[in-house]
């Protein structure tokens, strides 16, 4: 299943080709790390899912992310036992996390959730004993843990862009902590102000330095051209070792009868390219397509020509070379097959407002239709126009509308390649703007590009940009069924890891249904429990030593649990893009500790109303010993979901998982 | 009854004049010339359509918000006598004699203009000063914003007419509080505030921002309440219910009659009705109930039917099938299995029939009495015309190739097996028994051998090339992931088959139904339909000519052309008084970092103003800057095209945060008397900006006088408006 990309994208590490990804790139990194060290030579294509891997060596990969995903069980332990002080609490969570089949799965294999949750946890565990060194101050121990709050925050940042959330509970958590310490006037202003200092030094500065430091190891050690340089600009492509654009030094200004590639300016902006295919009938006018493609492709290579005249042949030495200047109008040829850039009032494919934009004409003879003018931003009239650095805007004589990619992506007769149109609407967007990157011209001398060479900020602010551009653009398609935030926590579709018929080997994550649903009630009875003790505190009532104590379990460590749950978990709800259910496993490790701490606070204070401690101890005992039956034995109906099964489909009454598909929706 | 005659018969009259002066002021400035231009001006055009279908009962769907605010603007025309006999086509037309411009205008301008008495109303009820609350009425009158959207026929102004009745009697209500608790006029207030809420969300959606405010500021002095010891428990649960019920429950209820009306008024069957249900297009007036009036129930072997795709999008459509076949080879090479194409087509055709087989027996018609199908047991589909059986088999389909070809089936003597069973699985039922019933039932029909799903690829691009006739493409889904509609499919119509000859069928088919039974849908079931419809109804992006994005609003660096005068230069533009923007934003600003310093200093047990001093400015605010944030900051989220008239909700409760700044400036800041005479002179010289601002503005406000090319010009204050300039 996904293997085949985190894989690869080890494999890449290992090759040192770049590549783009939508998340970050450190859990890619330590994947790529662990293979490196495991022997693995980065030499499997990872394909398809359900490919042998042979001889490949992959253990190495894959037990690196189980024993991080297996950390997760301390920590949670640690989390818990550091809350609610009680080592029943803390057993429980363990238990659930240790027998959860959704857990299992997740970590066995080459992912990078593993490795998010690890950080995660890490995290909130180092915030909280941070803040149960909070009595002793400036303390080592508390210097450690604050740093390592911070460092975690970098690493779980650093591996998808969920870690935010994480970053979002530690701020917050850190916001009401110092707001604690300004109320407590003895502390002097000099005191708090050494606070202040020391939190954003651990919890700001350092995980920005390390978060670019994994960026500076990423680009140093990708330096290779690979197939993820298309979404770059071309300043970035430069830097790559292979790519065309690398060490080569192309003609500084553009000339009539110039071959030139032109690439669109929004982030992972695609090339302008044509090809023979036409538009489908009921598209605007049956002529040939014209596209934007993020690929090096030799379709995307254009002639500049003058509107009015074929430029002379290039190789005729007596004619001297001209150049476009700012404000030219020009036509646009294409190479491949000889058609014009073209635009008429006919409505767009996909963007009803703008105009088509197609190839049109034969041997390069069209009609006015083909005249582009054409402009730098911020320049005056009559300068020339310099490859890769001028921003050029390309305006249609005859109907006044600029050549821009809307940034759609056409159906399949368009070959998912990107819309590109002429809009009416004359605004200045990336959108609408172009520059020139491949310029051959025989007869002019070449410059090196080394001048483009772009800063490190400058290279990780456009590498977020694309990162950012490629999360938002994972829509889903009109019609495709996908996993809805609300399914996740009643378990209500798993995801097929692997296998699909009966005779395959079949792995399925899907959660442990008994341990999901205990912790959907669990969080339905724990702010039952939050609000009533709330009102009752709020009302003044009276409580003995030991329900305070409790009640402290439920509004603090309970409501910071419940706060990372809030937080991993709502702004799903938001999301435009596709989600998937193991976006939930983050939130599902929150709502786990918070059953833990929630029952054992109930079985306290249920125990609480026997009067002799001997009954009060059994019926602790006793719920407590229950729970951890339930989960044991479930455990046990579930496991092969996560331990890979072989037979008959559960939906055949002659499976042996044939009871246990509780729901419909499961298909295992 | 002697009392009554022995004391004089008083009745004692409070006139606030100042409060009358400005609600004066404001319906002059709101109605002065409202039926000036006679032209269809900006989203009249978009509104306009709504009103006439109201008129003329016919159904529709808007995903723009609910219908209390078009059924407001309907009333407008319905007093005014309107037949909705005009073409609201495109924006500029002069509109015909028939037309009530006056009296469709006047509700909007009437709620626009009442606003500046709740303005005044609302700092009053902050414990603000008579002065501080004239100045608020003052800015919402002379704020050429809100006068532009008022005068025409927008939902703006009725919009933020509710919520500042909201707000309004929502203070009243927690002023009364203190010693009045359960009297009538708490119970009145409290009342009015769930109703205002629940009229301000009917209006827009947004209104709900406003609402979630208002829920949440009474949850926090119910919090309070909770903490003061003077309240009995049980009185606390009675202070709970009486909220509950005025301010969840009661709302709920008018938002639902709200579309109760909706669905009285409109009756009758237009171009709305294809994105809805068969059920609910049957409940409606003319249209499918025509055809559907009378049909049998339960569909049983041997019934003739039609399959209609329950998605109904990007159009409706009918499982159809036809003699053509699948050509051999696709474009691209692939082979397809050369049968019968089958398809989904998106018009009524006889080629859509389809007869319900029992796959054990041969004959194609109802037995006596009918045998009715139920969930899950397998059928055989039979085209009517060409009486081939519905097929699905391992071929790529045509499209898209990861799903199964589904055709009909010709035995072509090869290695092909007929795959023709399907099963029948209501997704509706209720008990695994339940029949199969026509238009009510939703089906899934699951292929016995392959387990795929006969689905519609209902998404742009799917229909088939020249030789499917551009019909949308029937695939069978193998990778089944739960409930999707292009994956169910209801009968529409039906009628019990009698003929067993192919002839005598062939007459049949095309032969209208007709039969006995009606069915009628409840208001609840109908309710969730069009509101779910509504919510997910996803327009195309457009992109208009004057959409902004949130970021420009603050700064008005946009503006919105509403109306130009055929001829001459006058024309009316949606533009703010600057003045206004600029100094609500500084207020904003002031107001935020001082009560960040104020709040710091307070933790540290330094108090720089009186305590009462701080409840007042930390209400005020939570109402003014909260109601700024919560209806600006969620179209940072949004996807939808926004326009600058989105903002005016937000800009009005800014605009209200001034004078509480003011206020507290000057009371509190500015103590020495010279510092405080300047502070005075300040804050005239400031309000006569506006008014003179206000003046300069006006003829794009009103659209009158004309104003020549220069004048126009000069008003261009930045260059990102877009005024619009005739060319000589």
């Amino acid at each position: 299943w996904d293997e085949t990309h985190f894989g690869k994208m080890g494999s890449y590490y290992i090759n040192r080709t770049f590549f783009f990804d939508v998340h970050p790139p450190l859990g890619k990194m330590l994947i790529g790390l662990a293979g490196y060290l495991s022997g693995y030579d980065g030499t499997f294509p990872f394909q398809k899912p359900g490919d042998r891997y042979e001889q490949h060596s992959y253990i190495g990969m894959r037990g690196f992310c189980a024993f991080l995903g297996s950390c997760l069980v301390p920590f949670a332990y640690l989390t818990v036992l550091e809350l609610s002080k009680s080592l029943p609490a803390a057993l429980l969570t363990a238990f659930i996390l240790i027998f959860d089949t959704g857990c299992i799965t997740l970590s066995q294999y080459i992912l990078l959730d593993p490795i998010l949750m690890f950080f995660l946890m890490a995290a909130v565990l180092s915030m909280v004993k941070c803040n149960s060194c909070a009595d002793r101050p400036f303390s080592a121990s508390w210097w450690f843990w604050l740093s390592l709050t911070g460092v975690n925050l970098a690493g779980a940042m650093g591996v998808k862009f969920v870690g935010l959330f994480v970053v979002l509970l530690v701020g917050l958590n850190t916001i009401y902590d110092l707001w604690d310490l300004l109320g407590n006037l003895s502390l002097s202003l000099v005191t708090f102000g050494k606070h202040l200092l020391a939190r954003a030094l651990c919890l700001i500065v350092l995980p920005l330095v390390l978060y670019m430091a994994m960026f500076a190891v990423h680009f140093t050690v990708l330096n290779k051209s690979g197939p993820g340089d298309g979404f770059f600009s071309s300043a970035f492509q430069s830097q790559l070792v292979g790519n065309n654009l690398h060490n080569v030094s192309v003609p500084e200004h553009l000339a009539y009868g110039s071959v030139v590639t032109m690439k669109n300016l929004r982030m992972a902006g695609g090339y302008l390219h044509s090809h023979w295919h036409l538009y489908p009938e009921g598209v605007g006018a049956r002529q040939q397509q014209v596209t934007a493609y993020l690929h090096k492709d030799l379709n995307n290579l254009w002639i500049i020509k003058k509107h009015d005249s074929d430029t002379a042949d290039l190789s005729n030495p007596a004619i001297p070379v001209e150049f476009v200047r700012h404000g030219d109008i020009i036509r646009l040829e294409h190479k491949e097959t000889s058609r014009n850039l073209h635009s008429h009032q006919h409505e767009a494919p996909l963007t009803r407002k703008h105009f088509q934009v197609t190839g049109y004409g034969i041997n390069g003879t069209g009609d006015s239709n083909d005249f582009w003018r054409i402009e730098v931003v911020g320049r005056k009239a009559g300068k020339l126009i310099k490859v890769l650095r001028s921003q050029v805007r390309l305006t249609h004589v005859a109907t006044g509308c600029i050549l821009g990619s809307s940034g759609k992506t056409l159906p399949k007769w368009g070959w998912e390649q990107v819309e590109v149109t002429c809009t009416p609407y004359l605004k200045d967007t990336p959108n609408s703007l172009w520059n020139f990157e491949d310029h051959i011209n025989p007869r002019l001398p070449n410059i090196s590009l080394d001048v483009l060479k772009p800063s490190f900020a400058e290279i990780l602010l456009e590498s977020h940009m694309v990162m950012i551009r490629g999360n938002s653009g994972l829509k889903p398609k009109d019609n495709e069924v996908t996993s809805k935030p609300w399914h996740w926590p009643i378990n209500y579709q798993g995801l097929r890891f692997s296998g699909v018929n009966e005779t395959d080997y079949r792995v399925y994550l899907l959660g442990n249904p008994v341990i999901w649903w205990l912790n959907l009630v669990t969080i339905g009875l724990y702010l039952l429990i939050a609000v009533s003790t709330a009102v009752t505190l709020k009302r003044g009532v009276q409580l003995t030593s030991e329900h305070k104590e409790l009640s402290r379990v439920v509004l603090h460590g309970g409501g910071q649990i419940m706060l990372g749950w809030l937080l991993h978990y709502l702004p799903f709800f938001m999301m435009g893009r596709v989600l998937y259910f193991h976006h939930y496993f983050p939130a599902m490790l929150f709502s786990s500790m918070l059953t833990g701490i929630t029952w054992d606070t109930l079985l306290k204070f249920c125990a609480g109303f026997f009067s002799s401690s001997t009954v009060s101890r059994k019926v602790y005992g006793g719920g407590f010993l229950a729970l951890v039956l339930l989960i044991v034995y479930s455990f046990y109906l579930f496991h092969p979901l996560s331990y890979g099964m072989i037979g008959p489909m559960a939906s055949d009454p002659s499976s042996p998982m044939a009871g246990l598909r509780w729901m419909d929706s499961w298909e295992f | 009854m002697l009392g009554l005659v022995k004391k004089p018969f008083v009745v004692a009259v409070e006139i606030n004049i100042s409060l009358v002066a400005v609600t004066v002021m404001g319906l002059m400035s709101r109605l002065w010339g409202l039926s000036y231009p006679r032209a269809v001006v900006f989203d009249e055009v978009y509104y306009g359509q709504f009103v006439s279908l109201y008129m003329k009962r016919i159904f529709f769907v808007d995903d723009s918000g609910p219908p209390f605010g078009h059924m407001l603007l309907a009333l407008g025309g319905y007093l005014g006598g309107f037949d909705g006999n005009f073409l609201w086509n495109r924006i500029g037309a002069e509109y015909s004699m028939n037309v009530p411009v006056w009296s469709l205008r006047l509700l909007p301008a009437l709620a626009g203009a009442l606003c500046v008495p709740l303005a005044y109303q609302i700092l009053i009820e902050l414990h603000f000063s008579h002065c501080a609350a004239l100045g608020a009425a003052f800015l919402i009158l002379l704020e050429n914003s809100l006068i532009t959207q008022s005068r025409f026929m927008l939902l703006e102004s009725i919009l933020i007419f509710f919520i500042l009745l909201a707000v309004l009697s929502y203070l009243k209500f927690y002023n009364l509080q203190r010693h009045s608790s359960f009297s009538g006029s708490w119970w009145c207030w409290l009342l009015l505030t769930g109703v205002a809420c629940s009229c301000a969300v009917g209006v827009k959606y947004m209104g709900l921002f406003t609402y979630m405010l208002l829920l949440a500021v009474s949850g926090l002095h119910f919090w309070h309440m909770i903490g003061d010891q003077n309240f009995s428990n049980v009185s606390l649960v009675y202070h709970f219910l009486a909220r509950g019920l005025a301010l969840i429950l009661i709302p709920v209820t008018i938002y639902l009659s709200f579309f109760y009306v909706h669905l009285t008024l409109l009756y009758r069957s237009g171009h709305h009705d294809q994105i809805m249900t068969s059920a609910f297009q049957a409940s409606l007036e003319g249209g499918l109930a025509r055809i559907t009036q009378g049909q049998p129930l339960e569909v049983a072997y041997g019934s003739q039917i039609t399959l209609r795709n329950v998605l109904g999008k990007p159009v409706q459509c009918w499982l159809h099938s036809h003699t053509n076949t699948y050509p051999i080879r696709y474009e691209n090479g692939r082979g397809s299995s050369h049968q019968q194409q089958v398809t989904c087509y998106p018009f009524k055709d006889v080629n859509n029939w389809w007869i319900v087989k029992d796959p054990g027996m041969q004959q194609l018609v109802v037995s006596n009495p009918p045998r009715p199908v139920r969930h899950g047991h397998i059928v055989q589909l039979v085209h009517g015309i060409t009486t081939r059986y519905l097929n699905t088999h391992d071929v790529a389909a045509p499209i898209s190739p990861r799903s199964q070809e589904v055709s009909c089936y010709i035995d072509y003597n090869i290695s092909m097996p007929a795959q023709n069973l399907w099963r029948v699985e209501i997704v509706n039922r209720e008990s695994d028994t339940d029949l199969w019933k026509t238009i009510l039932s939703e089906v899934r029909f699951v292929h016995v051998n392959t387990s795929a799903v006969l689905k519609a690829s209902g998404f742009i691009g799917a229909s088939l090339p020249e030789w499917g006739y551009r019909q949308l493409e029937v695939v069978g889904e193998k990778l089944s992931k739960g409930y999707h509609q292009s994956m169910v499919w209801n009968v529409e119509e039906h009628r019990y088959g009698k003929s067993q000859e192919q002839k005598d069928r062939e007459v049949e088919l095309h032969s209208p139904t007709q039969m006995d039974i009606s069915k009628n849908l409840s208001f609840m079931a109908k309710f969730t339909e069009l509101q779910w419809k509504m919510l997910t109804l996803k327009n195309e992006d457009t992109e208009h000519k004057y959409s902004s994005s949130p970021l420009d609003w603050i700064t008005m660096d946009t503006n919105i052309a509403y109306w130009l005068h055929p001829t001459s230069g006058a024309q009316i533009h949606l533009l703010g008084n600057v003045v206004t923007w600029a100094s609500a934003n500084v207020a904003a600003l002031i107001y935020t970092s001082l009560s960040l310093w104020y709040l710091i200093r307070r933790r540290r047990k330094i108090y720089d103003i009186p305590e009462d001093a701080w409840q007042l400015w930390v209400s005020a605010g939570g109402i003014c800057l909260g109601g700024w944030a919560v209806n600006y900051l969620p179209f940072f989220l949004m996807e939808k095209t926004l326009f600058l008239y989105h903002y005016l909700p937000a800009l009005t409760f800014q605009i209200l945060l001034i004078p509480v700044v003011l206020q507290h400036l000057g009371n509190h800041l500015c103590r020495p008397p010279l510092l405080k005479s300047m502070f005075s002179a300040l804050v005239v010289a400031w309000f006569s900006s506006i008014y003179l601002v206000y003046c300069t503005f006006s003829p794009v406000t009103y659209g009158e006088p004309s104003l020549s090319v220069p004048e126009l010009k000069d008003l261009r204050w930045k260059d990102s408006w877009n005024i619009l300039i005739r060319k000589q």
